[in-house]
């Protein structure tokens, strides 16, 4: 599986999602500047976490405009697998490619420390090296987090079981801790119509490795690979 | 010509910062607030001379970057 890792300036995470891939996949990723003038034939594109373009206007608004972000919507289009994290969920709603938006934290702090998310659905190549209602500790790191949606996009985004994974305590149920950041439906990641694009806040890169406290994060990537390949 | 801008957040968009403002003018002895929205304002220095054409266009720039319309509604106001 050949993969692309997108960097653009204030990404800061590439190096922690070029480990994780390179770890499930055997194979470095092209890691691309948003300037390059040529983009790699690859199986999944990566959106790091970090702070594109310093968060101007809106977290993600300049990176979804900029010229890289159209290739990534062809490559999208041809069915190319696109996963965005953290900074990266905010790009592509930013760019229409996933529904919704993410706001300041309702506790308007930064929001720094593990938490535990559900997978609501295995029927992914993001999800499927999870079970259905399995509960994973990974690490979150942001200041815009909360998921909205208006009602309709909400109702179809359950309805068509988009909603990938969900904040939740570590027995899978819900405390006052849970939810990180206030979104809506405790929605912490979720998936194009073609389910071909998975958007999250949390980090799983940073839960692959022993060292890192959890490798629950191990599940996506060693998922990805082999529905990819 | 000028252009302003102001963006807010759609009514039931959650705005934890207004209602931080709120209780900090509320903290100060202003009592008789009952909501703040917080929203931001942009103010645009344009070529065009024609206010019709200046507001298409900037209408256009709400749609495409200043605003986010999942979220936001945008007003502009021209100014010859």
């Amino acid at each position: 599986m050949q993969t692309a890792v997108i960097r653009f300036p204030g990404t800061n995470r590439e190096k922690d999602v070029v480990m994780a891939l390179e770890h499930a996949t055997g194979h470095a990723p092209r890691v691309i500047w948003h300037k390059d003038a040529s983009f790699p034939d690859v199986d999944l594109i990566v959106l790091p976490g970090g702070f594109s373009y310093g968060d101007h206007l809106r977290a993600g608004a300049m990176a979804a405009h900029s010229p890289v972000m159209k290739e990534v919507v062809r490559q999208a289009e041809k069915g190319v697998a696109v996963l965005g994290i953290c900074n990266g969920f905010q790009i592509l709603t930013e760019a229409g490619l996933l529904p919704g938006a993410l706001l300041r934290n309702a506790g308007l702090k930064f929001v720094c420390r593990d938490v535990c998310l559900r997978i609501e659905t295995a029927e992914s190549p993001f999800t499927t090296g999870y079970q259905n209602g399995q509960v994973i500790q990974v690490p979150v790191a942001h200041h815009d987090g909360c998921y909205y949606a208006d009602d309709e996009e909400l109702k179809r985004l359950r309805d068509e079981e988009r909603i990938a994974f969900r904040y939740c305590s570590a027995q899978g149920g819900q405390d006052n801790r849970s939810n990180p950041n206030g979104s809506r439906d405790e929605i912490a990641g979720i998936l194009s119509a073609s389910r071909r694009i998975l958007g999250l806040m949390p980090h799983p890169e940073n839960a692959t490795e022993p060292l890192q406290g959890s490798t629950d994060g191990s599940g996506l990537f060693d998922g990805l690979t082999r529905a990819l390949n | 010509m000028k252009a302003r801008i102001h963006v807010t957040l759609k009514p039931g968009v959650l705005d934890p910062q207004g209602k931080t403002i709120s209780h900090a003018l509320g903290a100060l002895g202003f009592e008789g607030v009952e909501e703040v929205r917080q929203g931001k304002y942009l103010e645009l220095d344009l070529k065009e001379s024609d206010p019709e054409k200046a507001r298409a266009e900037v209408d256009e720039m709400c749609r495409k970057l200043l605003a986010n319309t999942v979220i936001e509604n945008y007003q502009v106001e021209i100014e010859a």
